[in-house]
């Protein structure tokens, strides 16, 4: 069947048999179309796994994150909720002033990561505190009409869902035909907490037990700021009068700063709600836990490249500040990865690597053979394991084993010690090295981060540290080798304790000896009074200071950041110089970057700026000028074809947006795109 | 630079003045021989403010471009795609053009300079900064550092009001005159700065232009003195009545004059169909690595993404063949987003009723919506695959629609695969759209001709023939009873005699004409009033009466 037709738009094709696919089907989409391996089926099960690990992963993350968030929430709701029930003094003088218990809560700019947060949130009242929650967005609400509909909609649906659906045609002709009005949502609320008082206690435990007997009626405003300020303004006085009868609370979400509320709303009508502010955690925070459990850790055996992760970074921080994103443009490595990397088969867990080692194919061998990091390790050995390498398929296997165990090892280590750098160049004064951890991690993936600049200049800085700070980082350091996993770190944490005990045993003996030694400058000073004198003695101080020798503290010190740096360049090598490391790390940052931050309109122009179309122009003109010749009786004529490739030429750039019809005169149109107005 | 810091300096040093200490009097000696110094050459130094201001921009200007450069190269960051001409390329190599900056920050540094009363540089519309070059101040620079900035100042000054100026005075079509004089009065602008800064150097190119040029100054300046503060705000106003003059100069040869009548759409299509596509091998070699995708769209599909491709080119082919090659055997529905009348209304109620089989009416598009995501989530075996052509077509880019169509797209069960053509496409969506579409992009730039996207006689040089419209007015008329088909062809009449008749109003409101006619003059049709009105209220009527007025078909009426 075509889909050309003068009348129709759409067209819906079903199967003539209903031979649905099979659910495998993805696992039949993993084939490469340039190496069918047998591997597939397997890799893509990887995949999955390992994504669905992240996925549940990301979202833990998520939830602990916002955790305290919705606990302080949920807390205040049952507070404004309580003076309700119990008709306490401070409700009722509240009452008088009718104010509404709002709370505002300061989510950030990232506004599309918002909706979880939200449908967290609406989650946790409906089991904790109320099942009547009413989530608005601002477009659904143009005007206050359409904002009650649509909250009325909402609360009465949940109530059937709350309720067993035996009143259900009731509730429906309600919805339906009831004016949408404050008196009837009122009216409406009474009849639902009635009917759960007079329900039999049995029926009803579990509700009840979860619920208190008049639950408040929460509202949600998605987007505070895209909402009109009349209807806000409206919802707000009219609800204010009515806050006797029902007990509202409402919820603002602001993606910008609680000011708004003062600037959305006049004195007259803020005055009419209570606010108290809730600051979730930042987006920044957020993805850098994210990074960190999901990156920095060693726990997934796929990793990201230096590149890659820059791109994913710079997308987040560049773009759109949002967390999902992130996440979504780590999924995607991760299928690109697997879908691109035929030995990408081995990148699994360390248990696994054995068995999928040695069941290798000899193809999938000459893959490995042929990766350009495995080539440089080829060439380092001697020849005659040069040979077996390249020759013998089972040596080979026993090699990349031991292989890529080590890979394993390294990125075990690498990330404790990368931790411990962290610990130092964090605290350093303008964060040469970065302040982030993920921007320390990017510099070391990215080169030896030893031979860089920033490094020499922080490890200056390192060594001016004073002791407190250094003994604390020290003792940090000590902590996160003891936690890592890595075997290699018994003696860096021997050493490291052994400098804190030196540092202690400096401290109990320079008590003792500074105490002489600081008396003597001290009185120099206080005999001088005038400045030039004073300047004179600090100069001389100065001087003698820089040649006096180095004392103990110091000399300690040095050796300490020796052999921090020592240890950063035994693993902190950058994952290209390790061997098989295509195998675990993802790459292809410019497949990402295409993906998900496509430039149309540079496409547009390149494809534009490509000779081939020119040269096609350039034949329609010289066609044009060979047509006079040909025909000369007619000069005036312009060949059909060309007149054809004409017009559609026109339409074309009219549907590419480039030119419009200008309404000035016939058969005249007005350049849009550069430079045109 | 700034005095205020000096002054403030030489303030806090008076307090001190009276301690009697020789190291604080040698020190105040000292500021306040500088202070004087500094008021002797107050000229001098606004003057080198002035300078340094340039410097500041300029300085800025490479900053930010630099810091742009780092952007773009830090997204730009890749390695060499073999497939894919377009996303590898960062933008700063394509549009190799900078985007003039500057003009905001010039504003802002000649009010200031405005301010300034003592200021003898006019910053705004003086073609002279040889003024510059005069104060003694500047022959402390170095001599090549002053061309530079002083070529640089030019370029700020010069341009803007100078051009305004010109477009104001000259409605002239002959461009070469124009940079024919530009290009000369720079040039005299040259010379003269040689000349006054470098004198040791003679040129021996003395035109006559440019001694002319050298004698006119002072009197210009004079004349810029005066007019300085007035232009400042003529300035705001010549821009707009610059701007205003929406009268374009553009040729008065239409198409008309060629003896060639329009063409239809069908000869259109016959005649562009026997025509050879040029580089077809190419094309198609590159038609074929767009396909060895199609697996990879499938899993990605699959796994929660949607897919929007990108590029020059029809994509309509390519994705048919998708269709035909992969969607075979699933429930997938097609959408035609270049086609005129498409809404998404129609998409909404073909997934309804076609593929959810589910006969009833929906009051809004959002109930329709909520009703296709209630039970795409109960029945999770439901699964549909959506793919639209153009969906940034007229139709489609509102943003309601936008809105509805990501919607659906965010539903896990639903599938969508889409291509977009015009170049602002991107436009449509923020964030939150983003996020729920979920796209991946592909860039398949085919360099296909849009045949069928075009073919909707949208084009402005295709005559409208009308058969389209006639086709859809033949059913209407099939389905009229004989008398309303009566009535219908009255009315045709009536319209097509009074056709020329400018005045007459029913050229612009079919309403009135059908009422007239109605209260006037058939007595017959009176009888069928009440009828007649009936059918007006339909759809039908409405639309009739839309293309009757329309006049295209008025030919087609006839027969």
């Amino acid at each position: 069947m075509s889909t050309c037709s003068v009348s129709k738009g759409c067209f819906v094709f079903k199967p003539s048999t209903k031979k649905r696919r099979l659910s495998d089907k993805t696992g039949h989409d993993f084939r490469c179309p340039s190496n069918d391996s047998e591997d597939t089926q397997l890799r893509f099960v990887t995949c999955q796994s390992l994504w669905n690990q992240i996925k549940s992963e990301t979202e833990q993350i998520q939830e602990d994150l916002n955790k305290q968030l919705l606990d302080n929430l949920v807390s205040f709701l049952s507070r404004s909720h309580s003076d309700f029930q119990e008709k306490t003094t401070e409700w009722t003088c509240r009452m008088k002033f009718r104010e509404i218990p709002t709370a505002a809560l300061v989510l950030g700019v990232n506004v599309t990561d918002h909706d979880l947060t939200f449908r967290g949130l609406s989650d946790v009242l409906q089991d904790n505190i109320t099942p009547y929650v009413a989530l608005l967005e601002a477009k659904d609400c143009p005007g206050i009409k359409n904002l009650m509909q649509k909250l009325m909609g909402q609360l009465m649906n949940c109530d059937i869902d709350v309720d067993s659906m035996d009143d259900e045609d009731c509730v429906q002709v309600s919805q339906n035909r009831i004016r949408c009005s404050m008196p009837s949502l009122i009216s409406w609320y009474d009849s639902v907490t009635k009917k759960t008082d007079s329900e039999t206690p049995s029926k009803k435990r579990n509700s009840s037990s979860r619920h208190w007997r008049s639950p408040p009626v929460v509202v949600i405003f998605k987007d505070m700021e895209s909402f009109t300020t009349k209807v806000l303004q409206d919802f707000i006085v009219i609800s204010s009068q009515h806050i006797h009868e029902l007990p509202l609370v409402l919820i603002f979400g602001i993606a910008t700063s609680p000011m708004i509320i003062h600037r959305l709303l006049p004195h007259s009508v803020s005055s009419l709600l209570c606010i108290e502010l809730f600051q979730s955690l930042s987006c920044k925070e957020h993805l850098s836990t994210i990074i960190d459990k999901l990156l920095l850790t060693s726990r997934f055996p796929f990793k990201l490249g230096e590149k890659v992760l820059q791109v994913l970074i710079n997308i987040f921080l560049y773009h759109d500040f949002s967390v999902q994103n992130f996440i979504k443009g780590f999924q995607l490595c991760i299928v690109e990865h697997f879908y691109s990397q035929p030995l990408s088969v081995l990148c699994c867990h360390l248990v696994d690597i054995k068995k999928r080692v040695y069941s290798l194919s000899h193809d999938q061998c000459e893959n490995i053979r042929r990766l350009p990091s495995f080539r440089r390790y080829v060439e380092k050995q001697e020849s005659g394991k040069q040979i077996e390498l390249l020759t013998n398929d089972s040596f080979l296997k026993e090699e990349t084993q031991k292989l890529l165990e080590d890979l394993h090892v390294y990125h075990e280590n690498y990330v404790s010690i990368l931790r411990c750098l962290h610990v130092f160049t964090s605290s350093l004064p303008k964060y040469p090295l970065g302040k982030q951890i993920r921007e320390l991690h990017c510099a070391c993936l990215e080169n030896r981060v030893w031979e860089t600049e920033e490094y020499e200049s922080s490890l200056q800085l390192a060594r001016m540290l004073n002791k407190t700070d250094l003994v604390t980082m020290l003792q940090q350091c000590v902590e996160i080798l003891i936690a890592s996993s890595g075997k290699e770190f018994d003696r860096a944490i021997e050493k490291l304790k052994e400098f804190l005990t030196q540092f202690q045993n400096l401290e109990v003996a320079e008590a003792s000896q500074e105490r002489d030694v600081s008396v003597s400058p001290q009185k120099e000073l206080q005999k001088k009074t005038d400045l030039y004198h004073l300047q004179k003695t600090l100069l001389e101080l100065k001087e003698s200071r820089r040649s006096k020798k180095l004392t103990k503290f110091e000399m300690l010190r040095f050796e300490v950041v020796d052999y921090i740096d020592s240890l950063v360049r035994r693993y902190l090598v950058p994952a290209d110089n390790r061997t098989l490391h295509e195998i675990v790390y993802f790459n292809a940052a410019a497949v990402l970057r295409g993906h998900l931050n496509a430039a149309p309109r540079t496409a547009l122009h390149t494809a534009l700026n490509n000779p081939h179309w020119y040269l096609k122009a350039f034949s329609t003109v010289v066609m044009a000028a060979e047509e006079p010749n040909a025909d000369a009786a007619s000069s005036d004529q312009v060949d059909d074809v060309i007149h054809a490739r004409f017009i559609r030429a026109v339409s074309e750039l009219e549907l590419l947006g480039f030119i419009k019809p200008s309404k000035q005169k016939t058969d005249h149109v007005a350049r849009l795109t550069w430079g045109g107005c | 630079m700034s005095r205020p810091e000096g002054m403030r300096s030489s303030r806090h040093s008076l307090q001190v003045k009276f301690v009697p200490d020789e190291d604080v009097l040698k020190h105040i000696t000292d500021d306040t021989g500088t202070k004087v110094r500094k008021e002797k050459a107050q000229l001098s130094v606004s003057v080198k403010r002035f300078v340094k201001k340039l410097e500041n921009i300029s300085d800025n200007e490479a900053q930010e471009i630099l810091e742009e450069k780092n952007y773009v190269a830090a997204l730009g960051i890749c390695t060499q795609d073999a497939v894919g001409n377009g996303s590898n390329i960062s933008g700063g190599e394509v549009y190799s053009f900078q985007t003039p900056k500057r003009s905001n920050k010039m504003a802002e540094l000649a009010s200031e300079l405005a301010q300034t009363p003592e200021q003898n540089v006019s910053p705004d519309h003086s073609k002279c900064p040889e003024k510059m070059a005069k104060t003694p101040q500047n022959s402390k620079l170095s001599s090549s550092n002053r061309v530079q900035q002083t070529s640089k100042k030019k370029e700020f000054v010069s341009t803007t009001p100078y051009r305004l100026r010109k477009r104001l005075a000259a409605p002239d079509p002959y461009l070469e005159s124009e940079s024919e004089y530009s290009a000369s009065c720079s040039e005299e602008e040259e010379d003269e700065e040689e000349q006054k800064e470098v004198s040791t150097i003679i040129s021996d190119q003395k035109t006559p232009a440019k001694t002319k040029a050298a004698s006119t100054p002072p009197h210009r300046n004079s004349l810029a003195k005066k007019r300085k503060a007035q232009k400042m705000g003529n300035l705001v106003e010549e821009y707009f009545e610059a701007h205003s003059s929406s009268k374009v100069l553009t040729s008065d040869r239409t198409l008309q004059k060629f003896r060639k009548r329009r063409l239809n759409q069908q000869t259109l299509y016959d005649l562009l169909k026997n025509a050879p596509l040029a580089y077809a091998a190419e094309i198609r070699d590159l038609n074929q690595q767009h396909e060895s995708l199609f697996s990879k769209w499938m899993l990605q599909l699959h796994l929660g993404f949607n897919i929007v491709l990108y590029g020059l080119g029809s994509k309509r082919d390519l994705l048919e063949k998708f269709r035909t090659s992969l969607l075979q055997d699933s429930v997938h529905l097609v959408v035609n987003g270049y086609f005129p009348s498409i809404t998404v209304r129609s998409i909404l109620n073909s997934i309804t009723e076609e593929v959810l089989d589910h006969i009833g009416t929906f009051r809004s598009p959002l109930d329709q919506l909520e009703f296709i995501t209630k039970r795409f989530k109960e029945d999770s075996s439901l699964e549909l695959y959506v793919l639209i052509h153009n969906l940034d077509s007229q139709m489609l880019r509102g943003e309601r629609s936008q809105q509805i169509l990501a919607q659906l797209s965010s539903l896990p069960s639903i599938y969508l695969i889409a291509s977009i053509d015009h170049i602002n496409a991107p436009l449509m969506w923020d964030q939150a759209k983003l996020s729920l579409y979920n796209w991946l992009w592909y860039e398949t730039t085919t360099f296909s001709p849009y045949v069928e996207e075009t073919s909707y006689e949208n084009s402005l040089l295709v005559q409208q023939s009308g058969s389209l419209a006639l086709s859809s007015l033949m059913h209407v008329l099939h389905s009229l009873t004989l008398n309303a088909r009566g009535i219908f062809r009255l009315l045709a009449q009536h319209q097509l005699e009074k056709k020329d008749n400018p005045s007459y109003p029913g050229n612009y409101s079919p309403f009135l004409i059908c009422l007239g006619c109605c209260c006037s003059q058939q007595p017959w049709v009176l009888v069928c009033r009440l009828h007649f009105q009936q059918q007006l209220s339909s759809n039908s009527w409405l639309s009739e009466a839309h293309w009757l007025s329309s006049g295209t078909v008025s030919d087609s009426v006839k027969q």
